[in-house]
């Protein structure tokens, strides 16, 4: 017989497929939309996933990283657009796998650089450093007029991916669709690996890594930077769903959003994220479609399910976490 | 002149105005016992502490197998083959017992950046932890997890795991805390058998144990080592039984 969670995962898997196939089939394209945002937000929550769930890294400044894969999307866009080049000659790109290159690399840098300062400290310190690190960017982003400002920057047509009319709703999900499975397996390969063993024991007790003899700072960086750039492959995405990389994206609103979906789905579960996205998209849709202060609702939400349900909706469906 | 496992020389610790280590020195020789003794207070662990690298040192050397190891931190000081258990059990709570110890298999085989191979069917990490746990008598719990474990099977999957980790000086903090006398008993032979293994600085508040096992005893009191030499003469030094064995003299 199949585990619970593999049976609640395998459905979940589908749910989000079936959504967008029937949406086509009987011409509703604005719940493609709706399961390809599902399946970003998602996909940025796997990321932030790795370091919140199997690391315990509380991180408040991911948002960095989703908005740096946005701008950078949207700025390759533009340059290619426009013909300019950006700096040393180098061109601009509308090729999808080449802006995710260039904007995974980014986030690693910029991680890797964040990390090395803030994984020095832990709990509300790091919190509150990641924080100002990304609130940091924010300031940078809206203050510089060349890439829009406070008005963000938006792209003229969507980013283009090959042998896919990547403008049509559902080849774009299907893309989406297929970055949340891959970085899905990935983690699940993580969090099985050697590196995954260390990295769950910083989390639940760094002196026991450090008995070892494992630097447990390695560890939680190499964790930060591949979170990191996860996360930021999905801000990418998400530039080319809008057509538009907002400084929003780069906001503390889009940290707490991401932390929220990872609670709300389950820390450090496979599927935690997607349940946390669905979860979260259906609300803003329906209870945001009955009253503008949707989020008190979530909010209430949010709360019974920190104080009675600790596992999110993954542990409410599939049962406690094992680690065997 | 015999070779020095361990060469503790001149370590000072203040806490504010508290000396918890007052120019210690301490070694230790290859395939012995060396018990470290005091009331509490004495700053037993401290120096335990400062000797496992997880506290740094106001002042003062320490030298492993030849090696000056003062300036590094604890997983550098366990990767040269300083192993250390702890006062309080400091496990993985999550993980099976079993998970336990193949960390430690991993980390001495200094292969943690391995990104993609599940370790739960790797044998590289599941013969050797499992020997481990059969040589401390905890293999028929290697699949609980950790935090199921009572107690005294705590201490036992600490020392499995500082056996896995093939260290070549044991420092043990309070290893029989707890155990009961038929767990204490048990230990106490399998410690005897394994000091030709390693040396043990054993820090230990049973002394019916550290009698029966040590080589060498070592008082702390108050942050100084008031007496060390052999059993006999820790035993009858009236110094020691004044401080510590609580007697009249």
């Amino acid at each position: 017989m199949m585990p619970r969670e593999t049976l609640v995962n395998t459905v979940l898997a589908l749910l989000l497929l079936a959504i967008p196939l029937v949406a086509v089939a009987i011409d509703e394209p604005f719940y493609v939309t709706l399961s390809t945002r599902i399946a970003i937000l998602a996909l940025a929550a796997v990321g932030l996933n790795i370091a919140l769930g199997l690391g315990g890294l509380v991180s408040f400044g991911h948002a960095a990283f989703f908005g740096i894969g946005g701008y950078t999307a949207a700025i390759l866009a533009t340059h290619a657009f426009n013909a300019e080049p950006l700096f040393f000659g180098l061109e601009g790109t509308t090729s999808m796998p080449w802006i995710w290159l260039v904007a995974m690399v980014i986030c690693g840098l910029m991680a890797l650089f964040i990390g090395l300062i803030s994984l020095r400290t832990s709990g509300v310190y790091f919190i509150m450093i990641t924080l100002a690190f990304a609130q940091m960017i924010y300031y940078f982003a809206i203050s510089w007029p060349a890439y829009g400002g406070e008005d963000g920057l938006s792209l003229s047509v969507r980013n283009t991916f090959p042998l896919l009319s990547t403008a049509k709703p559902l080849p774009f999900f299907v893309v989406c669709y297929t970055m949340l499975l891959a970085a899905m397996v990935l983690f699940s390969l993580i969090r099985g690996s050697r590196f995954g063993a260390a990295l769950q024991t910083a989390r639940q007790n760094e002196t026991r890594l450090a008995a070892v003899g494992i630097v447990p700072l390695n560890i939680k960086l190499a964790a930060f930077v591949i979170s990191a750039i996860v996360t930021g492959l999905a801000g990418a995405l998400f530039a080319d769903l809008n057509r538009f990389a907002s400084p929003s994206m780069l906001s503390w609103h889009m940290s707490g959003e991401l932390i929220v979906l990872v609670i709300l789905g389950g820390k450090g579960r496979l599927f935690g994220p997607l349940a946390g996205a669905m979860l979260y998209v259906m609300f803003e849709y329906t209870l945001g479609g009955i009253t503008e202060r949707w989020q008190f609702f979530l909010g209430l939400i949010l709360l019974g399910v920190v104080l009675f349900i600790r596992g999110g909706l993954l542990g409410l469906l599939a049962g406690k976490a094992r680690y065997g | 002149m015999v070779e020095l496992v361990l060469e503790i020389r001149e370590m000072c610790k203040s806490f504010g105005a508290l000396k918890a280590t007052d120019g210690v020195s301490l070694d230790l020789r290859p395939s012995e016992i060396h018990a470290l003794i005091g009331p509490n207070g004495a700053g037993k662990s401290t120096l335990m502490h400062q000797i496992s690298g997880s506290i740094r040192q106001d002042s003062g050397t320490i030298r492993f197998l030849g090696e000056d190891i003062t300036a590094l931190g604890m997983p550098e000081r366990v990767r040269l083959g300083l192993g250390r258990s702890f006062q309080i059990s400091s496990l993985v709570p999550e993980f099976s017992v079993l998970r336990n110890v193949m960390l430690a298999i991993q980390a001495r085989q200094g292969s943690s950046f391995r990104f993609f191979r599940p370790v739960l069917n790797d044998k590289s990490l599941t013969e050797p932890a499992m020997s481990a746990l059969e040589r401390v008598g905890l293999a028929k719990r290697a699949n609980f997890l950790a935090a199921e474990l009572s107690h005294g099977e705590r201490r036992q999957l600490e020392i499995a795991i500082v056996l896995a980790l093939g260290s070549k000086a044991f420092l043990f903090d309070e290893p029989m805390a707890g155990m009961g006398p038929e767990g204490s008993k048990a230990l106490t032979a399998f410690l005897d058998g394994l000091r030709n293994e390693a040396p043990i600085l054993l820090v230990e508040h049973d002394m019916d144990a550290v009698f029966a096992l040590a080589d060498r005893i070592s008082v702390l009191v108050y942050g100084r080592i008031i007496a060390s030499g052999k059993v006999a003469d820790i035993r009858n030094d009236a110094e020691v039984r004044r401080a510590y064995l609580g007697e009249p003299v």
